[in-house]
């Protein structure tokens, strides 16, 4: 059964829609890619199911029940969290701080604590008490996966995990979202970098101009109908 | 020399109420980037209420007790039925309802104890002082209004960094949508901070009627003292605020010293001078 589901869900900024009717689901301890171009409303697709955008009630579920009509703040506290784009760290607050807070809507008992995010992360521990600002870009995406963590959540969405770093940090990211799976977590992966995708996801959905364009196991996908997918060729 | 020594110290003092004036409008401006223009009038309504509920015959510290968590009740009251629904990307609609709002005070204010200029009867402490020796001396009620200003920002400073609500007051200043990934209600951390600046108010309004006469109409120049204070301080910091209050204090008074008509026009001169040195002010936040 699916733990996430979304029906016909649609997403304005002001009059312009960026999402079209969208059905997606995501099965426990699954891992879901959502690729595409640029604009191609995945982030917006995050941020619906979060909480962050108004979208029709009925539109998200989560273990069969509505949460289309909860704001973020209470979503968090069922279970999904986010990981957002650009890895938005509070900027004021130390790399410790920013993982307490991660943990101040927390509702649920599970493994994540600081203690087990550090390990995850050793590095952070080093650095914990430096300006969150202070950190190099792979870091701070570091911080953010462990600030969603801090919220012990059944449902991870991950948002361009990858954006502006190196590829030998990549990796070390990727490898911790293996841990993170292992877990029993599900995740949600909205991801530029195809290959990286491809290689964690069981299934990927493909978004162009806000529809799902491509749906399927990255085995089956072939080259061709994946490219076509993305810019509609 | 005396005299000097004397102004210096009396500015320091006066910049202690300023400040106190300042913390509450830099606490809502810093968590919710909100500028209240009915501050001024709202500290004119904390001494009013503590006056009326003195009238009722309580005691001075009694009605202090009670008019503070008052005040709170009625911020936190005004931030969640009121301010929160102008909420948006637009911050013109939250400023035009604390400019009503400022009327609303005024007139109210007006209507309930007449245009009369009152003070609050603090007996004996009304002219107690402490000598320093060599002729100088200072009041006793100035002082302790520095150190209420102190305490203010102490305490408020160990909220907000020892805490975890303080933590989520600072999430939400520096980015309110992601704050509310964590958990965090927006709505009501914005709400406490409006009850917080407004106890803050009613500390502030005791001061003001224990020093000075006061009248339902004196409260946009409290408001104009207290944004210098915090523009002086910089954005973002209490002690910067604190030191801002202090800075128009030192100047109305070193400007009262030279030529009695220069007061008030003194320390609108110094704030100018800080904005153009120091436009981020004296103590700004690192990153913003």
């Amino acid at each position: 059964m699916a733990v996430l589901e979304t029906r016909e869900l649609t997403a304005f900024y002001g009059d312009f829609q960026a999402l079209f009717d969208i059905t997606f689901t995501l099965d426990e301890g699954e891992t879901v890619a959502v690729i595409g171009a640029n604009g191609a409303g995945k982030s917006t697709f995050l941020k619906a199911i979060a909480g962050l955008l108004p979208r029709p009630a009925a539109a998200v579920r989560l273990d069969g029940r509505d949460i289309g009509t909860l704001p973020a703040y209470e979503i968090v506290k069922l279970g999904v969290a986010l990981v957002p784009e650009g890895r938005r760290l509070f900027s004021s607050l130390s790399v410790e701080e920013n993982l307490l807070v991660g943990a101040y809507g927390r509702r649920r008992g599970g493994a994540w604590s600081l203690a087990t995010v550090y390990q995850l992360f050793p590095m952070l521990r080093e650095r914990r008490h430096s300006p969150s600002m202070a950190l190099s870009g792979g870091q701070q995406q570091m911080v953010a996966i462990g600030r969603a963590l801090m919220s012990n959540p059944r449902i991870l969405l991950c948002d361009e995990l990858s954006l502006g770093l190196a590829p030998i940090v990549i990796r070390d990211i990727y490898a911790a979202l293996a841990d993170i799976k292992a877990r029993g977590t599900s995740v949600v992966l909205v991801e530029q970098d195809l290959a990286h995708a491809m290689a964690v996801a069981d299934r990927a959905y493909c978004f162009m101009e806000g529809r799902v364009s491509l749906t399927g196991r990255p085995q089956e996908l072939t080259r061709d109908a994946i490219h076509a997918a993305y810019f509609g060729l | 020399m005396l005299g000097w020594i004397d102004t210096l110290l009396q500015g320091i003092l006066l910049g202690g109420l300023y400040s106190l004036y300042a913390t509450g409008l830099s606490v809502i401006f810093g968590i919710m980037r909100l500028v209240n223009l009915a501050h001024g009038d709202l500290i004119v309504l904390g001494a009013f209420l503590i006056l009326a509920a003195t009238a009722a015959g309580a005691p001075l510290i009694l009605a202090f007790a009670v008019v503070v968590p008052l005040m709170f009740f009625i911020g936190y009251a005004l931030q969640s039925a009121l301010l929160n629904r102008a909420l948006g990307r637009n911050i013109l609609p939250p400023l035009l309802i604390t400019f009503g709002l400022s009327i609303i005070v005024q007139n109210g204010l007006l209507e309930t104890f007449s245009a009369d200029t009152r003070r609050l009867d603090i007996g004996p402490l009304q002219s107690a002082s402490l000598p320093l020796g060599s002729g100088l001396a200072v009041g006793l009620m100035p002082l302790i209004c520095l150190g209420a200003a102190i305490g203010v920002i102490v305490l408020l400073n160990s909220v907000f960094y020892r805490t975890p609500l303080g933590r989520a007051f600072r999430a939400t200043s520096d980015d309110v949508e992601i704050a509310q990934l964590m958990g965090i209600n927006n709505r009501s951390i914005y709400a406490l901070t409006m009850g917080i600046a407004l106890a803050v108010c009613a500390i502030a309004g005791f001061f003001l009627g224990a020093r000075a006469n006061f009248d339902p109409s004196i409260g946009p120049a409290r408001l104009l003292y207290a944004f210098e204070a915090v523009i002086i301080g910089g954005l973002g910091s209490l002690w910067g605020t604190l030191a801002g209050g202090i800075v128009v204090g030192l100047a109305q008074t070193i400007g009262a010293h030279i030529d009695p008509e220069w007061q008030i026009l003194s320390g609108h001169v110094a704030f100018l001078i800080v904005l153009v040195i120091r436009p981020r002010g004296l103590f700004p936040r690192a990153v913003d």
